[in-house]
């Protein structure tokens, strides 16, 4: 009989040996970053040049998604320079005292950019549009680019005629999970046929040449490119005005309560004072001077 | 049982021996102790684990982020909308996928020289069909064959969906209900066939209905999966459950939707787990009773 239970008591040692292994390993993570920099002052003092507390330090992580599209990025190689969110993310870096050799890319997809938990990078750029709603999420920089939502359409069709916003009411619209452009269409345009969400801008592509849907919505630049370079048989059928009073932003993603979060945004804030934002929107995204606004 | 009351019953009665009661009253005292230490031992885990999650650092986080009662009531609506269409997908793509695979298992099960060229061709349809990544045979049959602008044929992204889904798993079904023919032993088609049954009235009758019996479990298996993988066809931009949920996900960074979504799909599996463990055990208790089955 004792011999019986005695089973059950090694068995019970074995579980709670087996527990605590399981407590000691879900330990809390150490906050050491957090505990050793001031946060939340924006004085010159906390934003070190080249001396930031850094994901790695002395280096600058910036992430974005893979693949990286064009016009933001060129080649799918983010760490070339070349491309408007690269040119502004090495911008940034030399405003915060990192040069070229200390800015480590790092690929990270949409989703994973905003998860909670300890973010492995610095920030992100990857054409996320500031909101109320989402900064309880995540921290964002001043905005670095005043962005517009444009349709697009295969030339020819009737959603190319489209003049006004209730000329599309009727389509079939679509746009990629994630984007303001959904938005837009479901806020602004609201249309009488459901809207198709894709994955990425790729699938919404092709679903636009295979006819799948009349008209997608995507960014301005983003438009020009498409229908100067990928779909050349479509056309920017025009953009919508702003909603609200102020402008859609793209702002770059920190963790939540990140210090770097004020630097970042004060340099951020300097390269558009000093005209640098303006002079790499004119190299990059050139074309997208204009489109008809849908009234 | 209470103390032995012999006086009062007769005596040819049966009444325990000393020893006997002395042996209940340990295994009973044996099942208490066991049943006592499984419900503490429950207790300890569930506190553990209760407390290693509420006191882990980024809990505040993790609660705000993924169980947001606003988000879950926004998102319910439209997960449901999008539910809907796993459903319908489920339930047409179901049936159209049982009627298939044992179509091609009866192909390849089928015996005599002359059907050679079926069996081959069966083999190399469930060998493709089942390497093939139901992802890449999504996105071929999604965004592929619209390309071919084809006169007549479909564009709609959940018909064209649904095909690339039905052909995945008609390729696995069928090979569950071959597994299912091949395991019904050789003697049953032999007496069978020694009744005066042709080929045909043996398979009918004697072989499948045991062949599909026993392959209830590994089927439901494959129905569930099935139910999962319909939101695949939001690739061509269908709006399904989880794609509901991307969508508010994506504005508002918020995941609750996702648990939504998840949750909804538990609830779906549980019951049609239940049914068919009902429907097996119908059938076992009519087999046990003698019945033909």
């Amino acid at each position: 009989m004792r011999l019986a239970l005695r089973v059950p008591r090694r068995a019970a040692t074995a579980t709670v040996v087996a527990l605590l292994a399981t407590v000691v390993g879900c330990a809390p993570q150490s906050d050491e970053k957090a505990a050793d920099t001031p946060s939340g002052s924006s004085s010159g003092a906390a934003c070190a040049k080249g001396a930031l507390a850094t994901e790695t330090s002395g280096k600058l992580t910036v992430a974005t998604d893979q693949p990286a599209y064009e016009p933001w990025f060129k080649d799918d190689k983010p760490a070339n320079g070349q491309g408007f969110e690269s040119a502004v993310a090495y911008a940034v870096a030399q405003r915060l005292g990192y040069d070229k050799s200390a800015v480590v890319w790092q690929s990270v997809p949409f989703n994973k950019a905003f998860a909670p938990g300890e973010k492995t990078f610095d920030f992100d750029i990857n054409q996320v549009s500031i909101s109320d709603e989402r900064k309880k999420a995540v921290d964002f920089s001043s905005g670095y680019y005043d962005v517009r939502q444009a349709v697009i359409a295969l030339k020819g069709t009737k959603a190319a005629q489209a003049k006004s916003v209730a000329d599309l009411k009727g389509l079939k619209l679509g746009a990629q999970v994630g984007t303001t452009s959904l938005d837009y269409i479901e806020d602004v345009v609201k249309p009488t046929q459901e809207a198709a969400a894709y994955a990425k801008n790729d699938q919404a592509k092709s679903a636009l040449r295979n006819k799948q849907v009349d008209a997608i919505v995507v960014d301005l630049p983003t438009a020009f490119y498409i229908t100067s370079a990928e779909v050349t048989d479509a056309e920017i059928v025009g953009q919508f005005e702003n909603q609200g009073a102020a402008p859609e932003q793209f702002g770059l993603v920190l963790d939540k309560g990140s210090a770097l979060t004020p630097c970042v945004s004060a340099a951020v804030d300097a390269l558009r004072k000093d005209g640098t934002l303006a002079k790499l929107e004119q190299q990059w995204l050139s074309d997208a001077v204009d489109a008809p606004v849908l009234t | 049982m209470t103390v032995t009351k012999a006086a009062e019953e007769p005596l040819d009665a049966y009444t325990p021996s000393q020893r006997r009661l002395e042996r209940e009253r340990y295994r009973r005292t044996r099942a208490r102790k066991a049943t006592a230490i499984a419900a503490l031992s429950t207790l300890v885990t569930a506190v553990v684990l209760y407390l290693v999650v509420v006191n882990a650092p980024g809990w505040q986080r993790t609660k705000e982020t993924f169980f947001d009662g606003h988000y879950a009531r926004e998102a319910l609506p439209k997960v449901l909308e999008g539910l809907w269409l796993n459903l319908r997908l489920l339930l047409v793509c179901g049936a159209a996928v049982l009627v298939l695979g044992m179509l091609i298992a009866i192909a390849r099960t089928l015996r005599g020289p002359v059907f050679f060229p079926l069996r081959v061709l069966a083999a190399a349809y469930t060998d493709f069909f089942r390497g093939l990544p139901l992802i890449i045979n999504l996105m071929i049959v999604v965004l592929g064959v619209p390309a071919l602008r084809l006169q007549g044929v479909t564009v709609d992204p959940v018909l064209l969906g649904g095909t690339a889904l039905t052909l995945t798993y008609s390729a696995y079904v069928a090979e569950v209900f071959r597994a299912g023919i091949e395991s019904v032993h050789p003697s049953q088609r032999a007496a069978a066939r020694s009744l005066g049954l042709t080929n045909r009235q043996a398979l009918r009758h004697v072989v499948l209905p045991q062949a599909v019996r026993r392959q209830v479990p590994p089927l439901l298996n494959d129905l569930v999966s099935l139910q999962k993988d319909t939101g695949l066809v939001s690739i061509g931009g269908a709006i399904d459950a989880v794609r509901a949920a991307d969508i508010i996900v994506g504005r508002s960074l918020n995941y609750t939707p996702y648990i939504v979504a998840g949750l909804l799909f538990v609830a779906l599996t549980i019951p049609m787990t239940r049914f068919t463990d009902w429907v097996t055990a119908r059938m076992d208790r009519q087999r046990s009773q003698g019945g033909t089955a």
